[in-house]
């Protein structure tokens, strides 16, 4: 009863708070009309990605916006992962999503619906956003919640079909602080549910009677997993028409994965038409309880995974980014339209997974391969255009 | 027992906290003018500049490292397995 009672009195702090904040809102104007175009490439590790993705988006009325978009990954695969127990693959995975986003007076509604679909992998999410300003419009909050559905099968096994649950809950502030600086929080729990491992990873185990000492067996992992992640931004005015900002992220989950992200970034400005960009950001993460770059036997836990994603990482990342504008006349149906190029690299180095396809040094235990690392250089070339 | 006189004093720090939120409500303004947040308005300000090339950077980073959210975009569906 006590608690009904503090949950109570807590709600009715936030509607006072909410409505007294309210009462000074200002309107709040619906996402610019605009088309983009992009092609983008992935490659490292052995790894190959690229293709087009689109967005267009374009208001119905002064009320309602309405947006689709369309993503193409080419995947070639000859990965560590991949080489180390199979042979090396290609695949295509196609996104299309649609939405609509609705102005009332300061709020914002926004709600979307996106497919994903590969051979072997199909996802489904529904999107629900809301986005409020108030305290003169110097302060949104934002909240959403995200519901997905996910259905995998396994190339070779006809049989085998598993599914996966998906509900993202978020909650955002975003408040200016003076007429050059801006800070926000953004707040998600993640809650998945089903068959949540990769069915082409295996873990690996020690095997007297195998040749090189260690044999391989399908990943077993939780069917529940809890995450939480909060991060903080901030971003700085400065007079030249530059700015600088930064953010930072703090990750944590039931599997016992702890992880940081942080980000510098500095924008410039060059005579009207011209914008550079150049970040750096840092990540880092401890390894889930259940990952071992090599177990004992098979079968040692009731969870065991050899992913390299669910191991103890860092990775760093250096972008640069170009973007010229053109402006169009006052009477054209086009306002402006952007020319930009996007480059990165970023370094993966890993703590505890091996590179299987070296050999132990002479003389060195089964299991003593050296460490993995890679790195893989991200491009984005895209042509964006507002009307 | 011990919760329940946890939350007995949650439940007067929100009493207590209550009357000082109302006051401030009355009392702090909007400080910085809508004529003042030129700056703001610029591209070299805004986190939204490039949502598809910033969508497919989560993605990069969502299939190859453990942690996800927070990145103030809706979020889901990737098939990143």
């Amino acid at each position: 009863m006590v608690v009904t009672n503090t949950k109570l009195v807590g709600l009715l702090v936030l509607i006072a708070i909410f409505v007294e904040l309210t009462q000074q809102s200002h309107a709040a104007v619906l996402p610019k009309d605009r088309s983009d175009v992009m092609y983008h490439s992935y490659q490292g590790g052995g790894m190959s990605i690229d293709g087009p993705s689109i967005l267009i988006r374009k208001k119905i009325n002064n009320k309602i916006s309405a947006s689709f978009s369309h993503y193409v990954d080419m995947v070639s695969s000859a990965s560590v992962d991949v080489l180390a127990t199979a042979s090396a693959y290609k695949e295509e995975r196609s996104e299309q999503s649609v939405g609509l986003n609705y102005l009332q007076d300061s709020t914002l509604i926004s709600a979307s619906v996106s497919q994903s679909s590969e051979n072997d992998y199909e996802a489904k999410s529904f999107n629900f956003d809301l986005s409020h300003e108030f305290f003169g419009s110097l302060t949104t909050l934002t909240m959403g919640v995200s519901k997905g559905n996910d259905e995998i099968t396994k190339n070779g096994n006809d049989t085998f079909f598993e599914q996966a649950e998906r509900v993202n809950y978020r909650l955002g502030l975003n408040q200016i602080l003076t007429k050059n600086f801006t800070m926000g929080v953004n707040l998600e729990a993640i809650n998945n549910q089903g068959y949540l491992n990769n069915p082409y990873r295996s873990y690996r185990y020690l095997d007297g009677a195998a040749a090189s000492g260690y044999s391989y067996a399908t990943e077993v992992y939780p069917n529940t997993r809890t995450s939480n992640a909060g991060a903080l931004r901030a971003r700085y005015f400065l007079p030249y028409n530059a700015a600088i900002y930064a953010s930072a992220r703090l990750f944590a989950d039931t599997w016992g994965i702890k992880a940081n992200t942080y980000t510098v970034g500095y924008s410039q400005s060059i005579a009207d038409n011209w914008l550079v960009d150049f970040h750096v950001r840092f990540y880092a993460q401890d390894q889930a309880d259940f990952y071992q770059d090599m177990f004992a036997r098979k079968d040692q836990y009731n969870f065991m995974a050899r992913d390299k994603e669910m191991s103890t990482f860092n990775d760093v990342t250096i972008g640069i980014k170009g973007r010229y504008v053109f402006k169009f006349a006052h009477t054209s149906w086009a306002k402006a339209s952007s020319v930009n190029l996007s480059v990165d690299h970023i370094q993966f180095d890993y703590d505890n997974f091996n590179n299987v396809l070296n050999q132990p040094e002479s003389g060195g235990a089964v299991g003593s391969e050296s460490l993995y690392g890679f790195s893989a250089t991200v491009v984005r070339f895209y042509v964006s255009l507002w009307y | 027992m011990s919760k329940p006189v946890l939350f007995k004093q949650r439940k007067y720090i929100l009493f207590v906290l209550l009357p000082f939120l109302v006051a401030c409500q009355g009392t702090i303004k909007p400080w910085v003018k809508p004529y003042e947040r030129n700056n703001l308005t610029l591209p070299v300000m805004d986190w939204a500049l490039d949502p598809v090339a910033d969508n497919y950077m989560h993605h990069v980073y969502q299939a190859r490292e453990g942690a996800q959210g927070a990145e103030g975009t809706s979020g889901g569906g990737c098939g990143c397995n």
